[in-house]
């Protein structure tokens, strides 16, 4: 594609999507790459990109004067996100919502700086898509630099959604026309809306005591697959891996289904069982975070639902609750 | 199906088992696991050549035995993990029914476990496709064989699914859970993927009933189940020993007996 040629030529890392075995899946592409269009959802988010499954926090050396910690040069290569879904650029607000909260966390920060996003619109979808419910569409422009939507002549729309978009489009002038050929809208997924999310947030509130999370949670094996494809979870673990007097602090993914997660060092877990962390999981990204950060902590992709073992069905769940009837 | 139906509502009914786990429909053609504890409720049992889930992982869950006395339906990968769970001291004899299902979908009665080690020991622990699988990787020179685990394991994003559904990983505390010391490194970079899956492999050899569950909850589709496969292999050569056939069985790694050909111990 000429735009990724002109900017991977310019020094950028380009990450798009590509055909892995049976799934579809994000990496870092060459001149060439065939870089796939047609898909639902990839099975990864790009989330990766921004929150590295593994990352260096610093290295120590220990000394006999104390700790030393050697500055990194670590630079972060500018870097565009193509071909990912608007679902997916939108969970990016999310991410943010939660790294700049109080603490700004400098890591995340320099990433999401030097990382451009340019989604392509869905023109289809599936039964575990609900970007709808969840104040997003399949055109959703949240999260973008540039929103790409691929009309029926071939060609794309392009919607310069941001400064950094601006920046792309001064870098390859040549390549953005000025007019919108067709409607966007005629080149877009239609995906129902199964509830309101303000209403789930609601709701939710009333059922933090009610038996559902038990009868839900039954099949659940606490695998964590959900946490780790879904593109707006956060939880992360630390993790110290030194020899001698010398290592360093690593963060990495980590999931509040697994039961090591709320253990306290007194043996005590508060969430030891499953449906205490299912419930955990629905109320963090339904009714806390949408309390606390004004953000809801999903956007629909289905991901999880996908790559559950047992079918948990996160929709089917969430369309279960707003349908409880609570005694008052 | 109908006479599985049958029995789920008799048992259930008479007060036999407070629940059934079997299986049900599911999102889009896939299949689920259900948890039936209504005799009423009983037509949302369907079996299949779907029915692939080894819901033997169920047994040992306290969520799912604080319901009660349980059945569950068993094709042959489930009553082989019963009868290793019973080997392993965590089933006893007449702790759960047992509802077989043959390949044909027909109901199978097992009054107790005997019944049961009479009814699987006829069956290989290896098909055909998988030793011809394994044999395809075993030929490969050391270096490619490398390189393709190395490839393979790179995906891993240590969610551990395979570890949660897998039947025979009960233990309340994982060994990658103590952090006095970190046995296993955690993050999922490739020490700590190749850490966590060489101690899998070897946590399971001599117990592994090739159910294929890890290879089926693996959101990143890694052939998981190959490494466990190769290690039935090796120990049935070089231990004459086969997993989930008897309720009595010994643990090729964790048995010791003072005439073993093995004499630099004594």
């Amino acid at each position: 594609m000429e735009l990724l040629k002109k900017l991977s030529s310019k020094g950028w890392r380009i990450i798009a999507p590509v055909r892995s075995g049976n799934q579809v899946t994000f990496r870092e592409i060459a001149e060439g790459a065939d870089i796939l269009e047609d898909f639902v959802q990839s099975t990864q988010s790009a989330k990766g990109v921004i929150f590295p499954p593994v990352e260096e926090l610093f290295r120590y050396h220990m000394k006999k004067e104390g700790a030393e910690l050697p500055e990194q040069e670590k630079t972060i290569p500018t870097t565009l996100v193509f071909g990912l879904r608007p679902c997916d650029a939108a969970a990016v607000n999310s991410l943010n919502a939660v790294f700049t909260w109080d603490y700004q966390d400098s890591q995340f920060k320099e990433r999401l700086e030097n990382t451009y996003f340019m989604p392509v619109s869905c023109s289809r979808a599936d039964e575990y898509c609900f970007c709808t419910s969840v104040g997003g569409n399949p055109g959703d422009t949240r999260g973008s630099d540039i929103l790409l939507t691929k009309l029926s002549t071939g060609e794309y729309l392009a919607e310069i959604v941001t400064d950094k978009g601006k920046k792309i489009t001064e870098l390859a002038p040549g390549l953005f026309g000025a007019e919108p050929l067709e409607a966007k809208e005629k080149n877009l997924a239609v995906v129902d809306r199964r509830f309101d999310a303000r209403e789930l947030k609601q709701k939710l509130e009333t059922l933090f005591d009610s038996n559902i999370w038990v009868q839900q949670s039954l099949r659940c094996i606490g695998c964590g697959a959900c946490a780790f494809v879904c593109p707006t979870c956060v939880c992360f673990d630390i993790q110290d891996e030194g020899r001698g007097n010398q290592g360093k602090r690593l963060r990495c993914w980590d999931s509040c289904g697994f039961s090591l997660f709320t253990l306290h060092t007194s043996g005590h877990n508060p969430r030891d069982k499953q449906s205490q962390r299912w419930r955990q999981r629905i109320m963090h990204k339904f009714s806390y975070q949408p309390d606390r950060l004004a953000v809801t902590g999903c956007v629909g992709c289905g991901r999880c639902s996908r790559a559950c073992p047992v079918d948990m069905n996160l929709l089917e769940h969430l369309v279960q609750a707003m349908a409880m009837e609570v005694q008052p | 199906m109908q006479e599985l139906r049958n029995k789920v509502k008799e048992l259930l009914s008479k007060g036999t088992v407070q629940t059934v786990i079997g299986y049900g429909e599911g999102t889009a053609g896939k299949v689920r696991p259900v948890f039936i504890t209504d005799p009423g409720n009983t037509d949302s049992l369907i079996f299949d050549l779907r029915c692939k889930q080894n819901l033997a992982v169920y047994l040992l869950k306290p969520e799912v035995k604080q319901l009660g006395k349980a059945a569950v339906v068993a094709p042959l990968f489930t009553l082989k993990t019963i009868l290793q769970l019973a080997a392993e001291f965590q089933l006893a004899d007449g702790d759960i029914v047992i509802i077989g299902m043959d390949d044909e979908g027909k109901l199978i009665e097992f009054p107790d476990l005997a019944a049961v080690e009479a009814f699987v020991t006829r069956y290989d622990d290896l098909s055909a496709e998988t030793k011809a699988e394994l044999d395809r990787i075993e030929k490969m020179p050391l270096e490619e064989r490398w390189q393709y685990w190395q490839k393979e394991l790179s995906r891993c994003i240590k969610c551990y699914a395979c570890r949660a559904a897998c039947p025979l990983c009960y233990c309340t505390r994982c060994t990658v859970e103590i952090n006095q010391p970190q046995w296993i490194a955690v993050p999922s970079h490739d020490l700590g993927n190749l850490e966590w899956h060489i101690m899998r492999a070897m946590h399971l050899a001599g117990r592994c009933i090739n159910c294929g569950e890890c290879a089926r909850a693996c959101p990143l589709d890694i052939p998981l189940n190959l490494l466990t496969q190769k290690l039935i292999r090796e120990i049935s050569l070089h231990f004459n020993q086969r997993a989930g056939i008897g309720s009595k069985a010994e643990n090729t790694l964790s048995t010791f007996k003072p005439d073993d050909k093995e004499n630099f111990i004594n």
